[in-house]
């Protein structure tokens, strides 16, 4: 019953699946889409969007395969991918908020962003919100996966100092909402 | 890790949303489409020169037949064709309740931050490229052939962080019995938006760090009648709905009673061989409580809080709701009284408070429920609350039954709200209980937090046979509490015992100062219940030691008796009382042989441990459980165990 034992290693699949195995690529891709969902969905908060946004990493993972390089494990490239990915929809969502309201527009339409969110019972949600993407990603990583800060940072392609002030700028971030709380 | 973190991540991972198996097909479906394309376009540019004759036109065509038999395999039958068109109809109608339901981290405006878009990292841009649009595709199945080459469970199994509450990817396969079925592609009503309570399997923990080990105890079933919905439909539960410790908890156990006029349970520490490790030894501390002479009991005030939305319409929800409540009635005494409140668009109270003899009147209001609308959660529950308030007087004994398929998603729709609100009102005497119907949109974590906030038991009513257990057999038990806020606190000693490690209890753990803490809630337990909890613990010089010892450990202190593995204290309140009393007893370190009572509870744990990884059992697996459950079983007048040992039986098959 022990994870993995018996099974292909990811790397073999994944080097089989570059190579045009497609019963790999198969394996390799149900045995992780649920993992690229949970991450879609801590980065986003939203179902819709985790599911779109891990369809679109399903689909451009075959193409994708060819840059992955056999010397990082498979699940420390896959968390990459999937947070860029994650990152990059979120830029173009508020570049595309940004041209379609004009800057004072995306403004106002930020700061009632906030104040629902303030207003919001939901810890979570506050935290989540406050902490911003690329916060978001590290927690969702470091917390949520179970990674280490050097795992963490390999994933994010980042040095492990960045990765230590990121989660040290969360504890922050959550005492001030916590003070917030306390005053409210 | 600091507060701050660890309150973070247990509350992302409390919320994690359980992906949508419609989803899941089609991203899979998506993702086989891509490499097709993807290998499709790599033989159009492999110069052909490089390789042998024919090899590039041999790639293109394999994955041209690959596309081929896809669509030949949708196309074959109407069914499938049927399947598809389905997925696209159905789909949006069962995302749009999620999203008001499914816990939202962060708001759906995009939030346009100048500073964040210009902080754009070159080195996380550069594979940041996936396709902004959903591609036209149909759902198809993947390859039969792939999941033949790697349908083993323990192949496909995804190799997750130990410990991780997490979504084995081979859970979402179908049984494939004849092998050819699509093994992803789950019939649309699947699409469930449930969502469980769940925290990570308890670490193994070295004794020299963490001496003492505190947790309330739990007296919820829910969890063992969702693990058997999931197994009666083909399908392996979700770890996060398996909690090891309300599976044990489900069972009736014939432990010694306690002796009349002292404390209102008793608690039997027995210590065994772990059937999984010849290694380490079983703690199993079983508490048993007293039954009152029912005719002794005080009056009862019964306020029904049902939810009648339109969801609740299910032949599984509010008829065998009504069906349920007969069975209660039969139960009840003259001097009980019922009143019934209903929630659906608005609230409203069906029944006043009516003397439980008066049957017409009851099962006459009870007929004329009828499913519509939605939940108005909220406002429900104040009324019932407010209607149980008045109806009580010096001596009774209220409580609020809520009955739901647990979609409150209106009104206070955070657990955390709700939580306080029904903490509050239990500090006023008035008791939750609560049972969940149906499957579908069951906010198995709601329930959980509500009843456990309420001094309540949760539990899950599947059938009419579940109905009778929950409400009939155990009736007494379930309504009247004698303890509240029960605490089991185990300090380990250094000189006998290495390491230990709680199974299950994961939601119900305790901060080591929380035990003497009289402020802090804890679990009730029922007239007649028992409550059974487990350690395995690994011996000092023990082979299975996990562990390394710490070089610099300060030597463990000569005063540990030799023959004691640890110290057990309970802690309780009577009903009402805000003061808690104190039991304690020694647990030996010598073993004996374990009866019938013991080793059933055992095999359930292996059971539960089974569906959840079972990183700590070696090669013992089903074929062992399943038969020291068949061992185990005793009286069984019921069947209760005897379902437990099929129910094993199929997640063995399951498991293959």
């Amino acid at each position: 019953m022990a994870a993995n034992t018996g099974g292909k290693a990811d790397e073999d699949l994944a080097r089989s699946a570059a190579a045009g195995d497609r019963a790999a690529f198969a394996v390799l891709v149900e045995r992780h889409y649920d993992r690229v969902f949970r991450i879609a969905w801590r980065m986003t908060g939203n179902r819709a969007e985790a599911e779109d946004l891990a369809q679109d990493i399903c689909t451009a993972l075959p193409a994708k395969l060819a840059a992955w390089r056999a010397e990082a494990r498979f699940t420390t490239w896959l968390y990459r991918v999937t947070v860029n990915a994650a990152l990059d929809r979120h830029r173009r969502d508020a570049a595309l908020a940004r041209a379609a309201e004009g800057w004072g527009e995306a403004e106002r339409a930020r700061h009632a962003a906030m104040t629902e969110a303030r207003a919001a019972r939901d810890w979570l949600t506050q935290a989540m919100h406050a902490l911003g993407p690329d916060l978001r990603a590290t927690v969702a990583l470091i917390l949520g996966e179970g990674l280490s800060q050097a795992e963490a940072a390999k994933a994010l392609g980042l040095s492990e100092g960045t990765v230590a002030w990121r989660m040290s700028e969360v504890k922050k971030r959550l005492r001030e909402i916590a003070a917030e709380e306390d005053l409210a | 890790m600091s507060e701050e973190l660890e309150k973070l991540r247990k509350a992302m991972l409390a919320s994690d949303a359980v992906p949508d198996p419609a989803a899941r097909a089609h991203a899979l479906a998506a993702a086989m489409e891509g490499f097709d394309r993807n290998q499709e376009r790599a033989a159009a540019a492999r110069p052909i020169p490089d390789r042998p004759q024919g090899a590039g036109v041999a790639i293109g065509l394999r994955a041209m037949l690959n596309r081929l038999s896809s669509h030949a395999a949708l196309a074959a039958g109407a069914s499938a064709i049927t399947l598809g068109l389905a997925f696209v109809l159905v789909g949006p109608g069962l995302n749009a309740p999620d999203l008001r339901r499914a816990p939202q981290p962060a708001p759906q405006v995009p939030v346009v931050d100048p500073a964040e878009a210009e902080k754009a990292d070159p080195a996380e841009a550069d594979d940041a490229q996936a396709p902004t649009s959903r591609p036209m595709m149909e759902p198809q199945s993947i390859l039969p052939q792939a999941l033949q080459d790697y349908s083993d469970p323990a192949m496909s199994r995804a190799p997750f962080p130990p410990g991780q509450a997490v979504m084995e990817s081979s859970r979402m396969i179908a049984p494939a019995g004849d092998g050819t079925a699509p093994g992803f592609l789950p019939a649309p009503e699947q699409a469930e938006t449930e969502t469980y309570a769940s925290a990570d399997a308890n670490p193994v923990k070295s004794v020299a760090e963490h001496p003492v080990s505190t947790f309330s105890i739990d007296v919820d079933t829910a969890s063992y009648a969702i693990v058997r919905r999931f197994l009666a439909m083909g399908q392996l539960p979700p770890a996060q709905a398996v909690r090891i410790e309300e599976m044990v908890n489900y069972f009736p156990y014939d432990h010694a009673p306690p002796a009349p006029g002292g404390a209102p349970f008793r608690p039997t520490v027995t210590v065994t061989g772990t059937p999984w490790n010849p290694d380490t030894t079983l703690v199993h501390v079983a508490i048993q409580g007293r039954m009152p002479a029912l005719e002794d009991r005080p009056p009862l005030n019964l306020v029904f809080l049902i939810d009648t939305s339109g969801s609740m319409q299910d032949a599984d929800k509010l008829p065998l709701l009504k069906q349920s409540f007969r069975l209660l009635l039969n139960r009840l005494r003259p001097e009980d009284r019922v009143a019934i409140v209903t929630y659906a668009g608005s609230a409203g109270q069906v029944l006043q408070p009516t003397a439980a003899d008066d049957r017409d009147t009851i099962l006459a209001a009870l007929d004329r429920l009828e499913a519509g609308g939605s939940t108005a959660g909220e406002a429900g529950l104040q009324q019932a609350y407010s209607v149980a308030e008045d109806m009580t007087e010096d001596g009774d004994v209220t409580r609020v039954i809520l009955a739901t398929d647990g979609d409150f998603n209106v009104g206070l729709s955070d657990p955390e709200a709700l939580k306080d609100y029904i903490a509050g009102k239990r500090a006023g005497g008035t008791y939750l209980s609560v049972l969940g119907f149906g499957r579908g949109n069951l906010d198995d974590a709601t329930m959980q937090a509500l009843a456990q906030n309420g001094n309540g038991t949760a539990a899950y009513i599947d059938t009419a046979t579940e109905a009778r257990k929950v409400l009939s057999d155990q009736v007494a038990g379930a309504l009247f509490p004698i303890a509240d806020d029960v605490k089991v606190q185990v300090e380990f000693n250094p000189a006998t015992v290495a390491e230990y490690r709680l199974i299950g209890y994961e939601t119900r753990t305790l901060n080591r100062e929380d035990f003497n803490d009289d402020r802090v809630d804890a679990g009730e337990i029922g007239a007649g219940h028992s409550v059974t909890a487990l350690y395995e613990v690994t011996p000092v010089g023990s082979p299975a030691r996990l562990i390394d010892p710490l070089r610099y450990e300060a030597p463990a202190p000569a005063a540990g008796a030799a023959d004691e593995f640890g110290w057990l204290k309970l802690r309780y309140k009577d009903p009402g009382a805000s003061a808690s009393r104190l039991i304690e007893l020694p647990i030996p370190s010598e073993t004996s042989a374990a009866g019938p009572e013991v080793n059933f509870a055992i095999a359930i744990a292996g059971f539960g441990q089974l569906l959840t990884g079972a990183r700590h059992l070696g090669d013992w697996g089903w074929d062992e459980a399943i038969a020291l459950a068949q061992g185990a079983r005793g009286d069984d007048p019921f069947n209760y165990r005897g379902e437990a040992v099929q129910l094993m039986r199929t997640a063995r098959d399951l498991s293959r």
